[in-house]
């Protein structure tokens, strides 16, 4: 055989790849998703709180927010969930057992959390101190304008970076293959990696760059959407300056005319 | 323009004082408006007009001096309850670019009034309808002109029924055709029975509407008095210069 199709053969053997299918998309992709979308959920969540604590006016809080992202931006993300995973699995297994799934997703939700919280936090700070003085003057207590006001804008506006985040996971995700997982519980790259092993041919590994790939390539398509979305508005009617519309107007000349309606 | 009448009471200010580092804001203000009456604040910029209202909402907590509300001191109370009572409007109109008109409008009757959906939609409905603006209950503020919006935020701070409305330089940033609009509202108001303190540069709305003009200059109320008074037999030079330059 020449070289070329051999080389050919290593990548692209459709036999191995149809092999490989069936458990990439039954026991592979579920996991990939389980992974990606509750260290989604989870590191959403403590980003949010990091991003908050982050804006504190309290050092106390802001300080340890500060810590921790430094901390958790700064490792490599393998060593975050070798450290997690197997540091903290003698407490896992106190709670959950021997399972190292949970720990996966927790190493995935801390290292998340500190990229989402700096996200959240520049997104948060870019609403203008005026809405935060608007809702403050209608009353609101300042955690309550900022729950209601600010955080919904600040979010908004750095959806797009979020999305990359989920894009991050997504990949990050194939990492976990580190902590040890029994059969069921294999992502996508960890059953590519098998199946490349034992035959030696990666073509198995391509389907499963090619399934993170079809997971991920749309994302990035969503990320432009709302970036354009964000910036041209939603379709919709187009701002109207008929401030004549009513008979207020007209109304100065007459200021004494009370109850006009 | 009924409706929020009822209930405005007197505000006085009491040699208020405010200094941002060296920097003293405020020197001792006094302002009294009795219920139901309007004082336009003018005076030239950074003589502390807008720093003033936010005393008397303490959304800026005065370093000395009182604020009273129907003659009872309002600086040992609740700030987020005192602000319930007395409505704020601002040059940028600070609506939520996030919500709906109609939203802007309810939020706070249904999370600090605690009403339900369907009434806090009547109430807004009913305010966005005094502004002339309840066909626009569905945009979003980015959708409308900025004399639409004035009249929004004007409609969100009513829907409360405060006792008190603070206009800061409310028609500042809109294009001139659409000062009219909004200053008609305001003036619809004051002649309501609302109780208003006005920061403004419409001079011509000062001497129409006004019960009291105070002229503000370095962070004192160098002259006040009933609009006549003030613009016809000014006594301060500097209030005849400030006068002379802009009428």
């Amino acid at each position: 055989m020449d070289p070329l199709s051999t080389l050919w053969e290593t990548f692209f053997d459709i036999d191995a790849m149809r092999e490989a299918l069936p458990e990439m998309l039954t026991v592979g992709l579920p996991n990939t998703l389980i992974l990606a979308v509750s260290a989604a959920l989870l590191g959403s969540v403590l980003g949010l709180l990091l991003a908050v604590a982050g804006i504190s006016r309290s050092r106390w809080l802001r300080w340890p927010a500060r810590v921790y992202t430094d901390v958790f931006r700064g490792l490599p993300a393998a060593a975050t969930i070798l450290l997690i995973g197997v540091g903290l699995a003698p407490l896992g297994m106190q709670v959950w057992g021997p399972d190292p799934y949970p720990l996966g997703i927790l190493a995935l939700s801390l290292i998340a959390a500190a990229y989402i919280g700096e996200i959240f936090r520049s997104g948060i700070q870019s609403v203008e101190a005026a809405q935060l003085e608007g809702a403050r003057a209608l009353g609101f207590s300042w955690a309550d304008a900022m729950r209601l006001v600010i955080i919904p804008q600040g979010i908004r506006r750095v959806l797009p970076a979020w999305v990359n985040q989920l894009i991050a996971l997504i990949k990050d995700s194939s990492l976990v293959y580190f902590l040890g997982l029994v059969a069921s519980q294999r992502e996508l790259f960890r059953i590519g990696q098998d199946y490349a092993a034992t035959t030696g041919n990666e073509s198995a590994l391509l389907l499963a760059g090619l399934c993170y790939l079809v997971l991920t390539v749309p994302l990035t398509h969503v990320v432009n959407w709302i970036d354009r979305r964000l910036r041209n508005g939603r379709p919709a009617t187009t701002p109207s300056d008929d401030d004549q519309d009513d008979d207020l107007a007209s109304v100065l000349p007459v200021a004494t005319e009370g109850d006009r309606r | 323009m009924t409706t929020a009448t009822t209930t405005s009471v007197s505000l006085d200010v009491r040699d208020v004082h405010l200094a941002f580092g060296p920097n003293r804001v405020l020197r001792g203000v006094d302002l009294t408006v009795p219920r139901g009456a309007t004082a336009c604040v003018i005076g030239p910029s950074g003589s502390g007009k807008s720093t003033l209202l936010r005393t008397i909402n303490r959304l800026i907590e005065p370093d000395r001096g009182d604020v009273l509300l129907d003659g009872r001191s309002v600086l040992g109370d609740d700030p987020d309850a005192l602000r319930q009572r007395v409505g704020m409007v601002f040059q940028q109109f600070n609506l939520f670019p996030h919500m709906s008109v109609l939203r802007n409008v309810t939020l706070a009757l249904r999370r600090l009034r605690k009403l339900g959906e369907d009434e806090a939609e009547a109430v807004a409905r009913a305010q966005l309808e005094l502004v002339g603006l309840a066909a626009k209950a569905d945009a979003r503020p980015a959708q409308l002109s900025g004399g639409q919006q004035q009249r929004v935020a004007i409609a969100r701070a009513l829907a409360l029924r405060p006792e008190v409305m603070l206009f800061d330089e409310a028609t500042s940033a809109l294009d001139p055709e659409l000062v009219k609009g909004v200053l008609g509202v305001m003036a619809d108001l004051s002649a309501a029975g609302m109780t208003m303190v006005v920061v403004t540069h419409e001079m011509g709305f000062a001497r129409q509407v006004a019960d009291t003009v105070a002229f503000m200059d370095r962070g004192v109320v160098l002259e006040a008095g009933p609009p006549e008074a003030i613009f016809e037999r000014a006594e301060h030079p500097r209030l005849r210069r400030f006068l002379a330059q802009v009428l």
